[in-house]
């Protein structure tokens, strides 16, 4: 955490928040990847136990698309915002950036799931219908995620004409040595939470059918 | 491949004896337009392609949206009981292309009517109008098949759709923005990247279809 960091223009300490923020969005994808499994394996055997694990890791998937936007925020408001105005007033100028697109996109295609999903009323409905888009929308969510950063222009580092935190070349090994432990440490902590509430909701499916 | 021939003719038959829902989606871009005129005169380059798309996406939403949620349930275990899932989500999915295209153009007629043309290279603009909406209605028609699966209503169908179509739209108006100006070069990756994406769509309905038909 307090470890020496590289000085690079524009970014210097601020690259700390590598340390949450990008990490944050790692899990984030990887639990939206653990939910499709789950659904496509729903899809394939029809248990109910996948779907209940689809939807809570897309749940937890969500929690942690919500904490990488807010550390995102904080830090564009030290980076790309003037610090003089507050920062609702530049929020639509940094929003356009095309990796917020891509976020939001993703927050917006889980909501959508979440909502379709408590608007069906039969169980076995909605655990089908439900996988079905899930499987769709994430398959169409890689052009928006990975595909459009790269062709529209971005003020995100990792871009050309700004620091770039490309993983080899930016950031020196002693960044590296906390980066990697805790894009696992933040996604095993997904895991965990979801783990907790999948047992949770075994628990009070049990109850309510005897 | 002659069972898709013959759902599609189906849906042309349909649409043919129940002129209304054809007038009442041409009504609908046609009101809308109507507006947006009323709102604005003689809008510039930009602000002209990002009210055509947003339009055609409203209206792609309305044409699509009925092309399944007008099939009753006994109706739809008719087409079980009769075709190949597979054969039935393409039929849909290529009528409804067919139906978005001849709205894309009609209302590309009347944008050029009421808004003003600011369009330099009109031939490469209509192609893209017409992959446009041939792309937004296969994003909606798979949609509207999950919407009709849990019997909800258009409303939905836009919740559903709009994360979705979000990074098609920003390419096509990319890809659109080079037709107003006379120095810009159409870009073809751009097109081909649409095209690979439409191609996806297609391959995903097709698989997942089959999940979405049985009760």
């Amino acid at each position: 955490m307090l470890g020496p960091v590289p000085r690079l223009p524009l970014l210097q300490e601020t690259i700390r928040n590598l340390y949450f923020h990008v990490c944050m969005w790692f899990a984030m994808m990887i639990l939206f990847t653990i939910s499709v499994v789950h659904a496509v394996r729903y899809l394939r055997t029809l248990q109910p136990k996948f779907d209940r694990s689809s939807r809570l890791y897309a749940g937890t998937g969500i929690l942690f698309g919500l904490l990488g936007y807010g550390t995102g925020a904080i830090w564009a408001s030290f980076t790309w915002a003037d610090p003089n105005i507050p920062l609702i007033d530049s929020f639509s100028t940094i929003a356009r950036d095309p990796k917020l697109i891509g976020a939001a996109v993703a927050l917006l295609v889980y909501a959508a799931y979440m909502v379709l999903r408590d608007s069906i009323n039969d169980i076995d409905k909605r655990a089908r219908i439900s996988a079905v888009y899930n499987i769709f929308a994430f398959v169409l969510l890689f052009p928006a995620i990975w595909i459009l950063p790269r062709i529209l222009p971005s003020l995100h580092p990792g871009n050309e004409g700004n620091p770039a935190l490309d993983v080899k070349n930016d950031i020196s090994s002693s960044m590296r040595i906390v980066f990697y432990p805790a894009v696992l440490g933040w996604t095993l902590l997904g895991v965990w939470i979801t783990q907790l509430k999948i047992r949770l909701q075994k628990l009070e499916d049990k109850k309510f059918e005897s | 491949m002659g069972k898709i021939f013959s759902l599609i003719k189906k849906d042309f038959l349909l649409e043919l004896r129940q002129q209304y829902s054809f007038y009442g989606l041409l009504l609908y871009g046609a009101s809308t337009l109507f507006l947006l005129f009323m709102a604005l005169e003689s809008p510039e380059a930009n602000v002209w392609n990002g009210l055509f798309w947003i339009t055609q996406l409203f209206i792609c939403i309305n044409a699509v949206a009925k092309a399944f949620l007008q099939e009753s349930k006994g109706r739809m275990l008719y087409y079980y009981t009769l075709n190949h899932p597979t054969s039935f989500i393409l039929a849909k999915l290529l009528y409804n292309g067919i139906l978005m295209m001849v709205m894309s153009a009609i209302s590309l007629f009347f944008f050029l009517l009421l808004m003003g043309n600011p369009i330099d290279k009109m031939g490469a603009f209509i192609g893209m109008v017409f992959l446009g909406g041939f792309s937004l209605s296969l994003v909606f028609g798979f949609l509207a098949a999950i919407a009709a699966r849990a019997q909800q209503n258009a409303a939905v169908m836009a919740i559903l759709g709009f994360p979705v179509i979000i990074p098609q739209v920003i390419l096509l108006m990319r890809l659109s923005s080079t037709a107003f100006s006379p120095l810009l070069n159409i870009p073809t990756p751009t097109i081909l990247l649409l095209l690979a994406l439409d191609a996806l769509v297609i391959l995903l309905a097709v698989i997942l279809f089959p999940f979405l038909w049985k009760d």
